[in-house]
């Protein structure tokens, strides 16, 4: 049972990772003198949306989704607007933590908004997907002892990750060496993209290696 | 011997600070100096030498030129006279340089490359150290021999306008001043203009024969937006213009017959890419020097212009103008200028200048006659005789001549060889005391990390194994060992140690003491070391971090690695910001557990909020904010968003560091003088929101003198003219110095300290009443804030405001709900206290201590409370917020362990001793870096003087703690 499941996991995960590759080298055809220092928000928002789509697609067809109660249509679609409403909630959340963190408040707000899209997309998306929006749900994973299933071990591993690779990320940002990728945000987003990357490929593993001690009590 | 750990904790950090400072005796180089305090003669001046003993003439060489004008403006990099933007802008200078009968060179300035330090190396020709910066950041009158000195000596009549650094270096030389100050950076016209406008009548007059001008404004204009802003072409043409007419007027007062006169064009110090300077990086340190006479020959295109020193111009215009050269100049003479002149006059200033060299050598280098170039002067010296003879005795064959160029050939040589020599001098360490200082700094930290399970433990005391360590035979063959080494190293060294100067009593005890402390500190290691003895608390010990923990051990650990990088240590208030963001967003983490877990309701956290309630809501001073428990919840919740809120707020308010410090930020928009009436008004209501956060735990006259004292704090600002009154006339009050109104609110401060203090020891003596004692001690710590508010800039008011309105948030809902243990809270009091200091907008840059401080209340420059405001207005933030700590532990201790005082004393030393030794360790890696005196000299001497201001108030713990057992 549990090894199905992480088997599962691994292919979710592996989708997941080369659409972020495919992301990174498919604007190549399409936009001229792509690069991801030059043209940095394009490749930004590629990758949040591959990631978002693929996201929602391997969870959508795998059904781990939390099982709805009601299957009218109206329940459906208010539980999709509230999703949109929670992810823009998010981003502007992320916006207000990254611009506390010292980022200008009003020059380049369209870069920090960038990366608080993207790290929305990194973290709350996936959130969304597994638990849906219910913030009940939400606190109770992200509490201490709180996963229920290997989903959501697995969530807790790959949102901590993207966010320490943000935070990461900004360390390059006072060093002196007038590379082009210490320009904000850049490092922030290269670091959040690589933290994902480990968390996708740390979860599987880590729920491997713990898999006789980890226990999940029901609801 | 068992000690606490509070008193374990001082005294590590009292002989660290020996360590310390020993090491910067060591790190620090010495300035060369002549060991004579006198300036050089005329009379002094050596003859001639010749060989034979014919009357050899000891004629006092005359000078080349009648009348010199000096221009220098500030921050003159070299491409804006030589480069393309030369030739733009600077159309007039430009066509002098490449066919005007000029001189031109590139001089390269030493670091610091600071105006004051430059000032007096232009003057006196020395290589002012770092130290000699530091100590003179008030520049009190040069009393060094220099050029300005011997000119007004020989009778010269000598007019200055400009910066007046000039005028505070030399305050009786001049005949006629006027000094601008460098105040007001956003200035850049007023300054130019207010130098310009003497200049028409003192070019017409006849009086003088000296000029000098400092034009400022292009410095100011590299501060505010670089070398490449659109601001420095019109500056530089308008300095063109000047040229222009200084130029012209010297032509046409030229007269047949006199002494020609010279026109000098120089840089004090160039300018960075981002328009700073005070480092050594190749566009800072390149200034031109344009030197324009009817002497010169003119000359027929632009060549490239060739390196000299920028003290080799004091020399030249010594010697030019017929003056003895300053007794502790480096600089060797620009030989082009002297081209005109016959042989026998070039020889005779080369040996003027190379008699001079070679007595400053003998001063500074007990080994100077094994010195390369004094060899080569003395053969120089020797041969010059000799041709000398030939010269008198009236041969003038080709030979002559020829023998004569090899002559002045030898002096060039051995003048560059002494030059350099000297300059080396002023780069060596004494690595011996580094070395010691640093082993004894080491030692003391190893000892604080061993003894850390004692310290930390719930007695709160330390075993240290003095008597075992003094009596054993290691400890006697240690100390014989040292001694040893000791006089090894002292007769073998050639180079002049500060250790082998001490007397020999002194390092006798210096070196049982090291020799006791290691023997202390194996024979502890050993009882660690040995399984039997482990202390039975070890396994609570062992107990899982929490978040909160691993994250204050990453950063603690993380802040000292980065201590490695130069950028790092320019931007470390990024570091803390950042850190700090952090932890308010994990303490936020800890507060949502707390309250969230809660509603779930697990029956065991339910209960133990209302058991906490009961003790600390009875056992709490005086006036609590009482509020209710539901309110409570969100109370703690908004208290990390609002720390949050506060420190993106004061970020802003100061750009510090190097890299953004050119961003506009709020202060500077505060300070500018449109925008006075909020100003105004925000220092009004901090003062006010100041008064309402610390009031609450006064007693009644402590209150009202705190209240009179604030708007004393206003009255003061609002006479030296930063803010309004409201019910002032907009016009017609002069500026005062403010003096009665500060002497004013010194008075309240004094009583607000005394009635503190007397709170103390009446807790202490009569009473053992814990609330005395705390309402005693938080009356230490308004009185503390009062003058704070006194001495900080009105702009910077709301940091303080901030900081309590923090101190007072974070003390109610956070610290004391969560139960964070003394070790937690010292971590977050420091994080704190270093996230403010550079809140106020300092840095690790000596340039951003604000020397104004030291004014507050005094008529005149007074050196001991100058120096005591200057250092407590700079570490108001962590002074602040260490005095937080004791408050709040002492306030806390009965509601929790009582040694707690003792574990956050012995925290507070051990956050500050880490850094300091890891960077002393680096520093002395690093010695031989790119940046060292720009970058990571500075931060020495910023962290000694932390360690010392954190020694003090670890002492202030102790006496704290000291009370309460000699009570209980």
């Amino acid at each position: 049972m549990r090894d199905l499941e992480i088997k599962g996991m691994v292919s979710a995960h592996a989708i997941i990772a080369s659409s972020i590759f495919v992301a990174t080298v498919m604007p190549l055809f399409f936009v001229d003198n792509f690069s991801i220092y030059g043209t940095h928000l394009t490749w930004l928002y590629s990758v949040s949306g591959s990631v978002s789509v693929v996201n929602i697609t391997v969870f959508w067809l795998l059904g781990i989704s939390p099982p709805t109660k009601k299957h009218t249509l109206s329940y459906k679609v208010s539980r999709a607007v509230r999703s949109c409403l929670y992810f823009i909630l998010s981003c502007l959340l992320f916006h207000a933590v990254v611009v506390l963190y010292g980022a200008p408040l009003l020059e380049s707000a369209l870069e920090t908004f960038s990366l608080a899209v993207l790290l929305s997309s990194l973290t709350t998306l996936r959130c969304l997907c597994v638990l849906g929006p219910s913030v009940q749900a939400w606190i109770r994973v992200f509490s201490r002892d709180g996963a229920m299933s290997v989903w959501d071990t697995s969530l807790q591993i790959t949102t901590a990750c993207s966010v320490i690779g943000a935070w990461l990320g900004a360390f390059p940002i006072p060093l002196d060496w007038d590379r082009p990728w210490q320009v904000w945000p850049i490092s922030c987003s290269l670091g959040a993209t690589l933290g994902f990357l480990t968390g996708l490929v740390i979860a599987p593993a880590w729920i491997h290696w713990h898999r006789k001690q980890l226990t999940y009590k029901s609801k | 011997m068992k000690i606490r750990s509070s008193v374990f904790a001082s005294l590590c950090l009292i002989f660290e600070i020996f360590g310390i400072a020993l090491f910067l005796r060591g790190f620090f180089p010495v300035p060369v100096k002549s060991s004579f305090s006198s300036k050089s003669k005329l009379s002094d001046l050596p003859a001639e030498p010749l060989t034979g003993n014919s009357p050899n003439s000891s004629k006092v060489p005359t000078s080349l030129f009648r009348r010199v004008v000096i221009v220098v403006i500030d921050a003159l990099r070299e491409d804006f006279v030589f480069g393309p933007r030369g030739r733009q802008y600077m159309p007039y200078t430009r066509n002098l340089v490449e066919r005007g009968s000029s001189l031109s060179f590139v001089a390269k300035a030493r670091p610091p490359t600071v105006t004051m330090p430059r000032i007096k190396a232009l003057t006196t020709g020395s290589i002012p150290g770092f130290i000699d910066v530091v100590m003179n950041l008030n520049s009190p009158a040069l009393q060094e021999d220099n050029i300005i000195w011997q000119a007004k000596a020989a009778g010269k009549r000598i007019i200055f306008y400009g910066d007046d650094t000039w005028v505070r270096l030399f305050p009786k030389h001049f005949m006629e001043y006027d000094g601008t100050t460098s105040f007001f950076v956003s200035d850049y016209t007023e300054v130019d203009n207010n130098v310009t406008r003497h200049l028409d009548s003192t070019l017409k007059r006849d009086d003088w024969d000296i000029l000098i001008l400092h034009y400022l404004g292009l410095d100011h204009i590299g501060h505010l937006s670089g070398p490449h802003s659109s601001l420095v072409g019109p500056k530089l043409l308008e300095m063109d213009h000047i040229l222009k007419r200084i130029h012209a007027s010297l032509i046409s007062r030229e007269t047949e017959g006199s002494l020609p006169n010279l026109l000098v064009l120089c840089g004090d110090h160039g300018m960075s890419e981002t328009g700073s300077h005070g480092g050594s990086s190749e566009p800072e340190i390149s200034t031109p020097l344009v030197l324009i006479s009817p002497a010169f020959k003119r000359k027929a295109g632009m060549e490239t212009p060739s390196t000299v020193e920028q003290v080799d111009l004091v020399p030249t215009l010594a010697l030019g103008l017929g003056l003895p050269i300053s007794q502790n100049s480096v600089g060797r003479l620009i030989q082009p200028v002297f081209q005109g002149t016959s042989l026998r006059d070039q020889l005779r200033f080369l040996h003027l200048n190379g008699f001079q060299l070679s007595c400053l050598l003998k001063d500074s280098m007990p080994a100077f006659e094994k010195e390369e170039g004094y060899e080569q002067f003395r053969v120089a010296e020797k041969s010059h005789g000799s041709w000398m003879k030939l010269y008198l005795e009236g041969n003038t064959s080709e030979v002559l001549n020829n023998m004569g160029r090899k002559v002045l050939k030898q002096y060039l040589e051995a003048l560059q060889a002494m030059s350099a020599a000297l300059s080396k001098q002023l780069g060596k360490y004494d690595i011996y005391s580094m070395v010691v200082g640093m082993v004894l700094v080491l030692q003391v930290l190893l000892l604080l990390l061993i003894a850390m399970p004692e310290a930390l433990s719930s007695s709160a005391e330390v075993e240290l194994p003095l008597a075992s360590a003094l009596l054993s035979l290691p400890f006697y063959l240690l100390c014989l060992l040292c001694c040893s080494v000791h006089v090894l190293v002292c007769t073998s060294a050639e180079g002049s140690c500060y250790l082998c100067s001490l007397s020999w009593g002194l390092v006798l005890v210096a070196t049982a003491f090291s020799c006791a402390l290691l023997c202390m500190l194996l024979s502890l290691a050993n009882q660690k070391m040995s399984p039997g003895s482990r202390p039975t608390g070890k396994s609570s010990g062992d107990s899982c971090f929490s978040e909160l923990d691993v994250l204050l051990l990453i950063g603690t650990v993380g802040h000292v690695i980065s201590l490695g990088s130069s950028s790092f240590i320019e931007e470390e208030h990024q570091t803390w910001y950042f850190l700090l963001n952090t932890l308010c967003l994990a303490v936020f983490q800890d507060v949502c557990r707390k309250y969230f877990q809660e509603r779930r309701g697990t029956g065991d956290e339910g209960s133990y909020l209302p058991s906490m309630e009961g003790p600390s809501a009875s056992l709490s001073p005086v006036g609590e904010l009482s509020v209710g428990a539901g309110s409570e919840k969100w109370l703690a919740l908004a208290t990390p968003l609002l720390t949050l809120a506060c420190c993106r707020l004061l970020r802003s308010l100061n750009q510090t560091g190097v890299q953004w410090a050119h961003l506009p930020d709020l202060g500077h928009w505060l300070n500018s003088q449109e925008h006075k009436a909020e100003l105004s008004l925000l220092a009004a209501a901090s003062l006010v929101l100041m008064f309402f956060l610390v009031q609450r735990r006064c007693s009644l006259v402590s209150k009202i003198a705190l209240a009179l004292g604030l708007l004393g704090v206003y009255s003061y600002r609002a006479a030296v003219g930063n803010v309004l009154f409201p019910w002032q006339p907009k016009e017609g009050r002069d500026l005062s110095k403010g003096t009665v109104e500060a002497r004013f609110v010194y008075i309240f401060v004094l009583g607000i300290l005394f009635t503190g203090a007397k709170d103390l020891l009446r807790s202490q003596v009569i009473s053992a009443d814990a609330r005395l004692k705390s309402r005693g001690l938080w009356e230490v710590y308004s009185g503390v804030v009062l003058l704070c508010a006194l001495v900080l800039r009105p702009h910077n008011l709301p940091v303080l405001a901030c900081c309590l309105l923090i101190q007072t948030a974070m003390a109610q809902f956070i610290w004391k709900e969560l139960q964070y243990d003394a070790a937690q809270t010292t971590i977050m009091h420091y994080w704190f206290g270093q996230a403010f200091f550079y809140f106020q907008g300092n840095s690790n840059n000596i340039a951003t201590v604000d020397i104004s401080a030291g004014f507050v209340g005094l008529e005149s420059y007074v050196e001991i409370p100058a120096v005591f405001l200057t250092a407590f207005s700079t570490y108001a933030g962590p002074l602040l917020w260490a005095c937080h700590l004791v408050c709040y532990l002492t306030s806390e201790r009965h509601s929790r362990s009582a040694a707690s005082l003792g574990h956050g004393c012995y925290c507070f030393a051990l956050l500050r001793s880490v850094p300091v030794v890891a960077y002393i360790l680096l520093i002395t890696a690093l010695r031989y870096h790119l940046f060292i005196w720009s970058v990571f000299s500075p931060k020495l001497l910023y962290e000694a003087m932390h360690m010392l201001v954190t020694a003090i108030v670890c002492i202030f713990f102790t006496a704290m703690d000291q009370n309460h057992t000699t009570r209980s």
